[in-house]
């Protein structure tokens, strides 16, 4: 699947417009005027300034030199840490992204089944996912307290000395996996919504072809619920590897950079070392390598993404 | 005959005990941290490094609250949050949906290409444009000032446009002409006809704006220098630096940060969740 058919089919656009009338375009674009300029003045315009400064040495105070793509080479060969950086915040999306679709898509089939106070367990799970930023990173820090924490104290119960977690090089990603699967509610919601639309009918015939739990899972709860899930990993991706806030308030990077997650190390370029060629050559870097993760998945799409013919109905 | 319908009912009766003891099991680890908060925030600081922990404090020390919450002055920070909050909210609500309008609504040359233009910077990471994004609120001195935070929301934001135009596009194009017939103008149709009809997809962004402002700490922390323009967030941040191990102390302010949170989501639940189901699954 292409991008252009992926925005065709989340947006349900369709080639129908004949005959403008020009009041209505006159209205049309006063309308989107802020958005366009927004567009210009907060988007277009720094991405290629953003992209011009990373082949200067800027530290705002003197005037900018040109160093070519001194930025860049030193970004991949000359500092480590910006692709050990890369490194572990890809590892921490690999392991949390997918926990966390397993997890939200199994919470939700647990709840599709007509169980009693759905919309009490609803209200549990989601309560988590509204939270975050701050208090939760503080929270967390504490849970994962090695001595003192509710994590390992609740693994004594079952008789489990649990790790230092945020102190320890092996068991400070693991930590941040955990700290995020907490937030599962999120995504099982949606999952829910889209498992309470697979019309009934699906799964009769199934059972009347006698299809057992497992294939019914795959061959129809799968499938239907795919294009969410999609949507969901794409969205992920994104949202995941921007991971900052809980990293600069629990570990600050630590122990020994096992947590410098890549915006960490942005931001110290950028706000504290105020170097904005290099940390502008980070920045595009980055963009670059969410973009290919994108493309990826979506290059992935084709063979595991079901849609179904008719999907633009809400024209 | 009989015997298998019997035992069938006793496998289902099995086995819908099982989902409730794995949703019970589940809710308890969901909740057990949010207990964990209120148990600390409430314990004299000797109690919350007695081995092994209290999952309940054994003495109850209200005072915690007013005395963390006295340390720095929160109601300050709470007051610049809100005013904050406030403004981004109320620019993402009307800016966002006048936009949205134009996107679903009306008829023009050019609306589906920028339309996958706007869906394309729902894509983009925000940290690309921030460098060249905090140079120019330097160059109109602002740093330091709400306006970085404030400002770009009133320019729209794409994210809220999808939503909001995916909901305008299931209204009937019937009723918006019949009232052009009538005499109405078209902004009159957006404002007196698509808005009334869309309150639940209003809310659901309001409610997003919300909660993304109010837990926001990595703008406030760029665009933020002064202690007396510190956001809730920020002034948690600084607390935890100056009170790093008095875990009562900052599980109390902790939770005093998220309360707001909580309360709105427990009157607004039904638009949290239908919000969320509108941007997964549409």
């Amino acid at each position: 699947m292409s991008l252009a058919q992926f925005v065709k089919n989340q947006s349900g656009l369709s080639g129908i417009n004949v005959g403008y009338k020009r009041g209505e375009t006159v209205l049309a674009w006063a309308m989107v005027s802020p958005w366009i300029a927004g567009f210009l003045l907060l988007t277009a315009f720094p991405m290629i300034a953003s992209l011009a400064l990373s082949f200067f040495k800027w530290d705002i105070l003197s005037p900018p030199k040109w160093v070519g793509l001194a930025n860049y080479v030193k970004l991949f060969s000359v500092d480590p840490l910006p692709m050990h950086a890369l490194k572990i915040t890809v590892l921490f999306s690999l392991a949390s992204i997918p926990l966390n679709i397993v997890f939200g898509l199994a919470i939700a089939m647990l709840l599709n089944t007509n169980i009693r106070g759905l919309s009490v367990f609803r209200t549990i799970y989601y309560l988590p996912a509204i939270l975050s930023g701050v208090a939760v990173a503080i929270l967390w820090q504490w849970i994962f307290s090695s001595d003192f924490g509710l994590l390992n104290t609740a693994l004594r119960v079952f008789g489990v000395e649990g790790p230092a977690w945020l102190g320890s090089k092996v068991w400070v990603l693991p930590a941040f996996v955990i700290m995020r699967l907490w937030s599962v509610g999120g995504g099982m919601v949606i999952y829910l919504a889209g498992l309470q639309a697979i019309p009934t009918d699906l799964y009769e015939a199934a059972e009347i072809d006698g299809a057992n739990w497992w294939q019914r899972v795959f061959r129809i709860t799968l499938p239907m619920l795919s294009p969410t899930i999609f949507f969901q990993l794409i969205t992920g991706v994104i949202f995941t590897m921007q991971i900052f806030t809980e990293t600069f308030i629990m570990t600050d990077g630590g122990p020994a950079n096992s947590s410098l997650f890549y915006l960490l190390y942005l931001y110290r370029q950028a706000f504290q070392n105020f170097k904005m060629g290099y940390a502008s050559a980070l920045a595009w870097v980055f963009f670059v390598a969410i973009l290919l993760l994108t493309l990826i998945l979506f290059a992935s799409a084709r063979f595991w993404v079901y849609y179904e013919a008719e999907s633009d109905e809400d024209n | 005959m009989s015997s298998k319908g019997v035992s069938l009912s006793l496998r289902q009766v099995a086995s819908k005990i099982v989902v409730y003891l794995m949703l019970g099991f589940g809710s308890i680890v969901i909740l057990l941290p949010l207990q964990w908060m209120i148990s600390t925030s409430l314990k004299p600081l000797s109690h919350v490094f007695r081995f092994p922990p209290e999952f309940f404090p054994q003495k109850i020390v209200w005072s915690n609250y007013p005395d963390a919450l006295t340390q720095l002055p929160f109601d300050l920070y709470f007051r610049n949050t809100v005013i904050i909050v406030i403004f981004c909210l109320l620019g993402e609500v009307i800016v966002s949906s006048i936009v949205a309008y134009a996107f679903s609504r009306l008829r023009w040359r050019g609306r589906n290409a920028l339309f996958i233009v706007a869906l394309a910077t729902m894509m983009l990471p925000r940290q690309v444009t921030l460098i060249p994004e905090f140079i120019i609120f330097k160059e109109l001195n602002m740093i330091d000032t709400f306006w970085p935070l404030i400002l770009p929301s009133w320019f729209g934001n794409p994210f809220y446009i999808f939503l909001l135009r995916q909901y305008f596009l299931t209204h009937s194009r019937e009723l918006d002409q019949a009232a052009v017939i009538d005499g109405c103008s078209r902004f009159g149709v957006f404002w007196r006809i698509t808005l009334p009809m869309s309150k639940p997809v209003l809310a659901a962004v309001a409610i997003f704006s919300f909660q993304f402002h109010w837990n926001d700490f990595f703008r406030p922390l760029i665009f933020l220098f002064s202690e007396e323009n510190y956001t809730l967030a920020l002034g948690l941040r600084f607390f935890q630096g100056t009170y790093g191990t008095e875990w009562n102390s900052l599980m109390a302010v902790s939770l005093v940060v998220m309360l707001p949170l909580i309360i709105v989501f427990f009157f607004a639940q039904k638009h949290f969740i239908q919000g969320v189901v509108f941007t997964g699954y549409k």
